[in-house]
């Protein structure tokens, strides 16, 4: 769906309704879970590989100003909690998987997945040069605007593909009622300690990936692309000949 | 004059009050608001429907070789209860020390630790996850608290198995600091749900739980009593602490800590 503006630019519809609700509830998810999770995290601030805690040898043992864990004002709730960060943390956990799932299902049954997401094999062989464009901060304009660029596609089938899924089973595996039944998941991260710190490595690129995310919206145009994900119009300017 | 002092708190309190509530923020009034809390809760139910759907009362959680304990098995929580009473049964190696069983049963019982030793025992090596993060993996073994549960004979009503502790984890005025626990049948009736005495071969130590804990193996650690003094077979556990059916459910931990 797409249309003139009276200025002559053009605007394209290009975020459906469904997929706006579940961007916006995702990103409230993301930042709670983020925030809980800190909040179990300063209960135990030390990650661990294997299946139990060598509480001499761990991986990482997290300090900030030589104080164990995160700084407690970065967490939920802002004081030392941790029921009370655990019933934020499960309560988004279960918003954050419906939404997912409801998210993945339709992106397949449409099409969109494969009509927006994958790139195809012109844009895979300009991989090299979009990413140069994109570290010089020259954005598509114009026509090339129409769709996702290569870059976008890739990282983005990443994030709802690897990532995201990524934090779900490994916070699954930590559960010991669920291990009870999936063993074959805790044996895929190697232990339960493995998929604890897994998803504590999932997480930082998904706050690496939201800071990125956001400051390509920035230098992208942040009014353009907020418009877009809010009322689904997104709007490229037309060259003049 | 008691009536003067008691209004003039009642206004400094409330004047209290409300400047704390003017400097909270936004966050913190959500975060303190009960009903946020109560809805933050609901998750509980989801997530024990879907674990009870797919776990059912049979699974077993994973055991594993002599091979895997660990050598650093943390104690939590209470680590020596330190009162007059379970100083003086210490003292006796517990020969004193009587299991109490009662509440709705047809035969209250009265067990030692011999008659627990001479009852059905289970050996399981197990991981122990706590709720803050790590996990360790011991030996354990001990009476299934299904056997002990036969033997008394559960009456009809009985949903839920509380069990009360030798320790106080906080000092509170209405004795609500005391550790207890609550598990329904489901987890009571699980073949690894047990009455552990012994640890890696060797009777519990006082900060493991001397002379008996629970193990409930498809939960977080903190379901798994230590220094269990006297289980009791219960219709509700609302009148019971704080009401919520154990003493860190009782401070905002959930009932159900099957993640």
């Amino acid at each position: 769906m797409e249309r003139t503006l009276p200025d002559g630019r053009l605007a394209l519809y290009r975020h459906p309704l469904w997929l706006r609700c579940t961007h916006w509830l995702n990103a409230l998810c993301l930042l709670v879970l983020l925030l809980s999770g800190l909040q179990i995290l300063n209960a135990h601030p030390a990650l661990y590989w294997g299946e139990v805690s060598r509480f001499d040898h761990p991986w990482l043992a997290i300090y900030w100003h030589r104080t164990a864990g995160v700084p407690v004002g970065w967490t939920l709730p802002d004081w030392p909690d941790l029921g009370a960060g655990r019933r934020w943390h499960f309560f988004f956990a279960w918003l954050f998987a419906m939404n997912g799932l409801l998210y993945l299902t339709v992106c397949i049954v449409t099409g969109r997945l494969r009509n927006t997401l994958l790139p195809d094999m012109e844009q895979l062989r300009n991989l090299g040069k979009t990413v140069l464009h994109h570290l010089r901060l020259q954005f598509p304009k114009g026509e090339a605007a129409r769709e996702y660029n290569v870059l976008q596609k890739l990282t983005y089938l990443f994030v709802v593909l690897v990532l995201l899924p990524l934090m779900l089973l490994t916070g699954i595996t930590m559960s010991p009622g669920m291990d009870a039944r999936l063993h074959l998941l805790t044996d895929l991260f190697g232990g339960r300690q493995s998929a604890r710190t897994v998803h504590f490595l999932a997480a930082c690129s998904l706050v690496l990936f939201v800071a990125i995310h956001l400051a390509a919206v920035l230098a992208a145009g942040p009014i353009t692309e907020i418009r877009s994900m809010l009322t689904g119009w997104f709007i490229i300017e037309r060259h003049r000949k | 004059m008691t009536r003067k002092t008691y209004n003039r708190r009642t206004w400094i309190e409330r004047a209290l009050a409300a400047s704390g509530a003017l400097s909270l923020s936004g966050c913190e009034r959500i975060e303190q608001s009960e009903n946020v809390n109560a809805t933050l809760s609901h998750a509980e139910k989801w997530t024990r429907f879907i674990q009870r759907l797919l776990l059912g009362r049979q699974t077993l959680a994973r055991e594993y070789p002599e091979s895997a304990i660990s050598k650093d098995f943390r104690a939590n929580g209470t680590t020596d209860p330190a009162t007059d009473e379970y100083r003086r049964l210490a003292g006796g190696n517990f020969l004193d020390w009587r299991l109490a069983v009662g509440g709705l049963v047809e035969r209250p019982l009265e067990l030692s630790l011999a008659d627990l030793r001479q009852m059905p025992k289970r050996t399981q090596i197990t991981r122990h996850d706590c709720v803050e993060g790590w996990s360790g993996i011991a030996k354990w073994r001990g009476t299934p608290l299904s056997a002990v549960l036969d033997r008394a004979e559960l009456k009809a009503s009985a949903r839920y198995i509380a069990l009360f502790c030798a320790d106080t984890l906080e000092l509170t005025l209405d004795g609500t600091g005391q550790y207890y626990e609550t598990i329904d049948l489901i987890d009571a009736r699980h073949p690894q749900t047990l009455l552990a005495y012994e640890m890696n071969d060797r009777p519990l130590t006082i900060p493991h739980g001397a002379p008996l804990r629970l193990r409930v193996e498809r939960q977080l650690g903190y379901k798994m009593a230590k220094y269990v003094m006297r289980i009791e077979a219960i219709a509700d556990f609302s009148a019971i602490g704080r009401g919520k059916g154990g003493y860190w459910a009782d401070r905002g931990y959930q009932w159900y800590a099957g993640i």
